[in-house]
């Protein structure tokens, strides 16, 4: 694990296929959030105006999994920009909730989305919105991923206690408090 | 064979001396001496089949790695219960049967009462190293009172095994090979038209996962009955 | 039946048998009689009625004489003539050639000095291709029968227990158990009861070893159960034999009724008081129900599937009984092994592996069929002597031994005596016998990957390694083969592969790594070029070549 600068931290949170409940987690810190915010600058985030991922970022939370062309590109640039990359919440560390489409060929789920249950402009998208993957996939099926954090959504406390272990360049020993499902 | 008197064995078990009858198992032996070992298909007061391998462990000078629930103690025996061998191949079965179907704890029935769940987390397994299958499965929900759903089922068969030995119905049973293998109730009819079943429930108590349910439990079902508010109508005559 | 009965019949046979000057074998079992052997068999006999030499010239059918490939096979006089392919219009030229020793058409003529004849040796399949198997009387004319009358009239059980001990006869299923241990075991175990099972639920892939013992010899495996159930005290006896050898079934029922009709099996065999029934029951196709366990919970009634051994069938087995269960090869050795002497057996093959073994040599290779060799012969005899080598001048690449539960041995150990010990030690088994050769055209990743499949479809179900074990390393298997796969699948296929081994409850899955093992060890060069050039050495399968994945 590579240690994290004491000084202000880079720290990124990314938002990719889920519902957003981890970041809502995170924010569900409540005043621990000041405590953070003396330690981190956060430098891409869902939550702040940073259009593209920076280089150099030493910790990354990852929300979501990997579901379509877009969520590929960014985690393989997400992964080349960031010392330690955690998969934050079932989705990224499973594929939750997402990946319960995968069951059903993608052609088919298409039509009932963009089709049945359209009620105006009946048609699958071609253009504009990335393209769907055949499978769902954790970001571990495609990237190397440094810790994991699961649950759904995972408590803000372990949130915390997480970021702030790696700040403190240790490995977050998450076993008794973090589960798959909550 | 007529064994009035049962031998009393003396055995190593993770570096504690235990002593156990003969006709114990090491898991047995291991539970009355505090020893955890990890089981999953084994359930206490059902016929014991050392299907899942959770509770493997190695007995010195064997070679093969030996079920604890069905191994029965000997005089001398040494047991090793926990090393980081071990340690993988119970990470990789879990990793395995949550490969196998589709466990989406977060919205399944029994999410923090699932022993599946519970394993994984004691064991430390955070992530599944390997890709997930993605089999479409059925549901069954033709009970009225209970429903099978096969995305949660590890094929311990403990339904199976309280149905026939406790119950005495054996409306459950297995069908099919390898991943293809599910469980069925009366020769793959739906459990509603099930004639053997008597509705005792004891299989959706006995199993681990979120296979085997009571139907109303989960969220989607908790209806609201508002038909008992008829006045919700009348002040609407009342407010034209 | 007695012992004096038993010689009349053998001497009254063979001397009907010697009132012909010539006697052309045909082969009708299942290989044959698919290529037509038994029109063959039915012209032979108009033909010779048509001239008039049925009296000089008799037509019997037999059992395999093991170059399938070549079928239908027809010899005569002592098998100094042989001929292949044969047609039922070439019996003229056959009938030609063996009465007026006219010389008969290339084509059909087949050398029987060929290495692979000769090279054999004949314990198990001694009278196959030289009996007619829905006769008892061949059998017994070819000294059937003496074995068990030996043992029930002259020797106590633990007499014949020591013979099969002294022969150092090893289990012919595959796990190479020592046999005489086995009996000793079951004879000792308490039980009011006790069984014995011939396993006739062959099911690797292209293995057919005992089903031609079946076909060709019933009445040798039914001498060699009583003789068994003899030794250890049993007096009911299961062949449980699958259901997609009819042919096998239908000759073992036939020879079941002829030793019951006459006092062969039954109450009080040979006037002695040792009585012993045995019954056929079917398998219905499911690979699992070879290993011991599955197939008592199958006879039993229930599902085939196995359960954790400890307790051991010897100890307790079909109905909680103390139950003996042996391969058909293994019962095939019996009677040969009494009326010679264990002495004589030890005396053939390696220090640890006694006398020979059956084989069925198949793939690329010149000479497929069944062969029986002496223990400790190398592998490179059988192949390019025997087997007359890799057709077309190709290259040898490997051969597989012990079907899906077996490894691939590379050329550099070609020259290993072929026994249990060495080849384990190359990773592989003796098995069953199921020898398949590969050359240059062949994928190694390809042929691991058709040896999971099988074992994939074939897993019962019953426990969590074997299940799911083999499902993902299959698809791993799939994902190289199709150029999808990373390095990191390499290395989830090593973890996978050794769990699976060490964890799963049965022989099934405790062996299904085997396969990808032995070609994980001999050709990881193979495995590379698909994953890291997107290349099949073989050019079998068409891997794609992927973009690298970003720190994966």
């Amino acid at each position: 694990m590579t240690k994290v600068k004491p000084t202000k931290a880079r720290v990124a949170t990314v938002w990719l296929d889920g519902c957003s409940g981890c970041h809502m987690s995170l924010l569900d810190m409540d005043e621990k959030l000041i405590l953070l915010g003396e330690k981190i600058e956060l430098v891409y985030s869902p939550l702040v105006d940073a259009k593209d991922f920076p280089e150099n970022v030493d910790v990354a939370l990852v929300e979501g999994s990997i579901s379509s062309e877009e969520d590929l590109h960014k985690i393989k640039l997400i992964r080349r920009n960031t010392k330690v990359l955690v998969a934050l919440g079932d989705c990224s560390v499973t594929g939750n909730i997402p990946s319960m489409r995968t069951v059903f060929p993608l052609a088919k789920v298409m039509e009932r989305v963009y089709d049945e249950n359209a009620t105006i402009n009946k048609q699958v998208p071609t253009k504009v919105v990335p393209r769907l993957l055949e499978r769902v996939m954790p970001l571990h099926e495609v990237v190397k991923v440094d810790v994991y954090l699961p649950g759904c959504p995972p408590s803000a406390d372990n949130i915390f206690f997480a970021v702030s272990e790696l700040l403190e360049g240790r490995v977050p020993e998450m076993t008794s408090t973090a589960r798959f499902g909550a | 064979m007529n064994n009035t008197a049962i031998e009393i064995c003396t055995l190593i078990i993770e570096n504690h001396e235990c002593g156990g009858r003969a006709d114990q198992t090491i898991l047995e032996v291991a539970e009355e001496n505090g020893i955890f070992i990890p089981t999953l298909c084994r359930l206490s007061g059902l016929s014991n089949i050392g299907a899942c391998r959770m509770c493997l462990v190695e007995v010195k000078g064997m070679n093969k790695l030996m079920p604890a629930c069905v191994t029965k103690v000997q005089e001398g025996m040494v047991v090793t219960v926990n090393n980081e061998r071990l340690a993988e191949h119970r990470r990789l079965a879990l990793e395995m049967l949550f490969s196998e179907r589709n466990h989406i704890c977060s919205v399944c029935v029994t999410n923090g009462h699932c022993d599946l769940q519970f394993l994984a987390q004691k064991l430390g397994v955070n992530h599944i190293t390997m890709p997930y299958i993605h089999p479409l499965m059925p549901v069954d929900a033709s009970h009225p009172r209970f429903l099978a759903d096969h995305n949660r089922c590890i094929l311990c068969t403990r339904c199976v095994r309280v149905c026939q030995e406790v119950e005495g119905a054996h409306t459950w049973d297995i069908m099919g090979r390898g991943t293809k293998a599910r469980v069925i109730t009366d020769l793959n009819r739906p459990w509603g038209e099930s004639e053997s079943c008597t509705g005792c429930g004891k299989c959706v108590q006995v199993c681990p996962t979120g296979a085997l349910s009571e139907k109303g439990q989960a969220a989607g079902e908790m209806l609201k009955r508002r038909t008992f508010l008829p006045y919700l109508s009348m002040m609407r005559e009342v407010g034209k | 039946m007695n012992q004096d009965d038993l010689t009349s019949i053998a001497a009254q046979t063979k001397q009907s048998e010697n009132r012909y000057d010539h006697v052309i074998k045909v082969c009708v079992a299942a290989g044959c009689l698919s290529a037509n052997s038994e029109q063959v068999k039915t012209q032979l006999e108009s033909e010779l009625k048509q001239r008039g030499l049925e009296t000089c010239c008799k037509v019997k059918g037999v059992g395999c004489m093991g170059l399938c490939a070549a079928g239908p096979l027809v010899s005569a006089d002592a098998n100094e003539l042989m001929f292949q392919g044969v047609t039922p219009a070439d019996a003229s030229a056959v009938i030609d050639s063996v009465v007026d020793k006219k010389p008969a058409p290339a084509a059909i003529v087949m050398d029987s000095q060929l290495d692979f004849f000769t090279g054999q040796k004949k314990i198990v399949l001694e009278n196959s291709g030289e009996i007619d198997p829905e006769r008892v009387e061949d059998y017994i004319a070819a000294d059937g029968y003496e074995a068990l009358f030996h043992c029930i009239t002259k020797l106590k059980p633990l007499g014949v227990i020591e013979q099969v001990t002294k022969s150092g006869l090893r289990g012919r299923g595959g796990a190479g158990f020592p046999t005489g241990l086995k009996w000793t075991t079951v004879a000792k175990a308490q039980g009011a009861r006790k069984y014995v099972i011939c396993n006739a639920d062959e099911g690797d892939p292209g293995a057919f070893m005992d089903r031609s013992v079946l076909e060709s010899d019933p009445h040798r495996v039914l001498e060699g159960m009583a003789i068994a159930a003899y030794a250890v005290g049993a007096s009911k006896g299961f062949i449980y034999c699958r259901a997609e050898y009819p042919l096998a079934v239908k000759r073992l029922r036939i020879a079941i009724r002829q030793a019951e009709n006459n006092g062969l099996l039954g109450m009080n065999i040979g006037d002695t008081h040792f009585d012993f029934k045995i019954e056929v029951r079917l398998g219905a196709g499911a690979f699992v129900c070879g290993e011991e366990t599955a197939l008592i919970a199958s006879i039993e009634g229930g599902r085939g599937t196995p359960r954790p051994r400890p307790p051991f069938p010897a100890q307790e087995g079909l109905w909680k009984s103390p139950t003996l269960i042996n391969n058909v090869e293994t019962f095939a050795n019996i009677p040969p092994i009494i009326r010679r002497g264990g002495d004589w057996f030890a005396s053939i093959g390696t220090d640890k592996s006694k006398g020979t073994k059956v084989f069925a040599l198949a793939g690329r290779v010149n000479n497929t069929g069944l062969i029986e060799v002496p223990m400790g012969i190398t592998l490179r005899e059988i192949i390019f002597k025997l087997g007359g080598g890799i057709p077309e001048g190709r290259r040898f690449k490997a051969v597989q031994s012990g079907g899906p539960s077996g490894g691939c041995v590379p050329e550099q150990y070609l020259d290993i005596p072929v026994d249990y010990d060495s080849l384990a030690s190359v990773g592989s088994i003796m098995g069953s016998g199921g020898m398949i050769v590969m050359d240059e055209t062949s994928c190694m990743v390809d042929v691991a990957k058709f040896f999971m499949d099988f074992c994939m479809s074939e897993s019962c179900g019953k426990c969590v390694p074997c299940r799911v074990g083999t499902t993902q390393m299959h698809n791993i298997l799939e994902r190289i083969t199709q150029g999808e796969a990373g390095p990191q699948d390499l290395d989830l296929l090593t973890r996978l592969t050794s769990m699976v081994k060490a964890a799963s409850l049965c022989g099934l899955g405790q062996t299904a790594p085997n396969p990808t093992l032995t070609t994980l060890r001999y050709f990881m060069d193979e495995y590379r070029a698909h994953i890291e050039e997107g290349r099949c050495p073989a050019g079998i399968c068409h891997p794609a070549k992927v973009e690298a994945e970003v720190g994966a």
